[in-house]
């Protein structure tokens, strides 16, 4: 048996089925199935269950210097209640994790970090402040903290319907700490997401967060929201393009292989990894980059199927593919020599020994209209 | 789940509608249940000759993939095109426009060897 979340049981009363998730039963789906999920996320609303995911708490005057010696991205520009995605790199350039930096109130930062890697980005961090930091505290909050997430058009207009709060105040990428949801005071409330649409992260105490789950699915019932798992949750991140560690990141890979140059700040002051990722920016960019690609023949590319060029030679390897829901052909990201990396540069993906041809499109898939 | 009791099945969850000579085959309502959403399917090639157990499609969910195994030994005589643009025709309706290949009987044996409904629905509960 796994570790369960505090709404295990709502999952079983929706007959969500459950499958092993870095340790946690989670459901993979609901009887609607991932198809009809991933539709209402892009048409309508989702709730989903991320109460798996990893919190730590720092504390203390540099608690905000702390995380931008940690993360890739520029912590220092943030001002209260913002928030920040950013890679976390080790010394020798690799991903520790991606994760969400909250800037709280002064002296109190928030790293939220995936539930697969919370034990080691513990120890992780917990060496980094020992070593650099010995002065910020930080503790591993996540068995205290529930975590929901409400993602789609609609997110907003039935928060809304559940708190007093004017969630229009909310920007993206910000949070607003302890308003009231559904009569129980929030942790915290960001529009923040993993689905390429509006919406917003919800955390609540544990003891709070079957009320709430069941009151956000009961006011978005007249919007058609459904309950999601995280088969829609990965259909929906990767038409968005957004990584999933252990597939588009690892250690063995730069973010900016990756394709996130954007979240690293070389210009700001220093970081872990920055020596790695200058000399890989100086010795001419990355050697491998993540790319999209569309197969132009039948067949649909899964994660670990080689990625071939023209002559069947193997360059590559695709991280993640799948039938886009929402686009209707079947795309997919992979790695590749950066020579293969122009947008219509014609490869192929290696189908259960087939070559099926496909070509380099350009990032993301898929983005919501008006953003 | 639905097991029409005219079928017969496979432990690997196929099932088989033996009619003279030939036999039409597809995948289990529990099979498609488990899969979920079927978004492709890889149809054989008709004229091939396959050995019961063999490998011989593929079904796509969009999770998973998963093979598609002969029910009996013989010759594929006709595959299912409308799949082609259609998958969720697995979901909707296995055991009739959902159906994936039809075999030329070779050994009849093959055929009296597998499941009858009672037998693969007590399979189905004793866990796949």
């Amino acid at each position: 048996m796994g570790k369960r979340t505090p709404l295990y049981e709502e999952h079983l009363g929706l007959e969500g089925r459950m499958v092993d998730f870095g340790g946690w039963d989670m459901p993979v789906q609901y009887p609607a199935g991932i198809l009809a999920e991933h539709e209402a996320v892009r048409q309508r609303a989702g709730l989903f269950d991320v109460s798996h995911m990893g919190e730590i708490d720092l504390h203390g005057e540099r608690a905000l210097a702390f995380a931008d010696e940690l993360v890739t991205n520029d912590c220092t520009q943030l001002v209260e209640n913002q928030v920040l995605y950013s890679p976390m790199c080790y010394e020798h350039g690799g991903v520790v994790d991606d994760l969400l930096v909250y800037r709280l109130e002064p002296g109190h930062v928030l790293l939220v970090v995936n539930a697969a890697n919370t034990e080691k980005d513990v120890a992780w961090v917990m060496g980094q402040r020992a070593k650099l930091f010995p002065d910020v505290q930080a503790e591993d909050i996540s068995a205290a903290t529930a975590e929901m997430a409400l993602q789609g058009p609609k997110a907003q207009e039935i928060l809304q319907k559940l708190t007093p709060y004017d969630l229009g105040k909310i920007g993206f990428f910000y949070v607003a700490p302890g308003i009231e949801v559904a009569g129980r005071k929030a942790l915290w409330v960001s529009r923040t997401g993993y689905t390429g649409e509006d919406g917003f992260e919800i955390y609540v105490r544990p003891e709070d967060a079957r009320h709430v789950w069941q009151e956000i699915l009961k006011a978005g019932a007249p919007y058609g929201i459904l309950p999601c798992g995280l088969g829609a949750r990965d259909s929906l991140r990767f038409e968005a393009c957004l990584p999933l560690y252990g597939q588009e990141l690892d250690q063995e890979h730069t973010p900016v292989q990756s394709g996130l140059k954007y979240w690293v700040r070389l210009e700001k002051g220093h970081f872990t990894g920055i020596e790695a990722l200058r000399r890989e920016q100086e010795e001419g960019g990355p050697k491998r980059r993540l790319v999209g690609l569309r197969l132009t023949e039948r067949g649909i590319a899964r994660h670990g199927y080689p990625i071939l060029n023209p002559a069947g030679e193997e360059i590559g390897v695709v991280t993640s593919g799948m039938q886009s829901p929402t686009l209707g052909e079947a795309i997919a990201l992979g790695f590749v020599p950066a020579a293969y990396a122009q947008v219509g540069t014609p490869v192929a993906v290696s189908v259960r020994g087939k070559a099926v041809a496909a070509e380099v499109v350009k990032k993301p898939f898929y983005r919501r209209s008006g953003k | 789940m639905k097991t029409p009791s005219e079928l017969r099945y496979t432990e690997d969850h196929e099932w088989l509608r033996p009619e003279g000579k030939s036999g039409r085959m597809g995948i289990t309502d529990f099979a498609q249940d488990q899969l979920g959403d079927v978004v492709f399917v890889e149809l054989p090639e008709v004229g091939r000759q396959v050995r019961q157990g063999e490998a011989f499609g593929v079904v796509e969910s969009v999770k998973s993939v998963s093979d598609v195994f002969a029910p009996i030994s013989g010759k594929v005589v006709a595959v299912n095109q409308e799949l082609v643009d259609k998958p969720e025709l697995v979901n909707q309706d296995p055991y009739g426009q959902g159906w994936i290949a039809e075999l030329e009987i070779a050994n009849d044996g093959e055929v009296q060897a597998l499941l009858d409904a009672g037998a693969y629905g007590k399979h189905q509960e004793g866990g796949h």
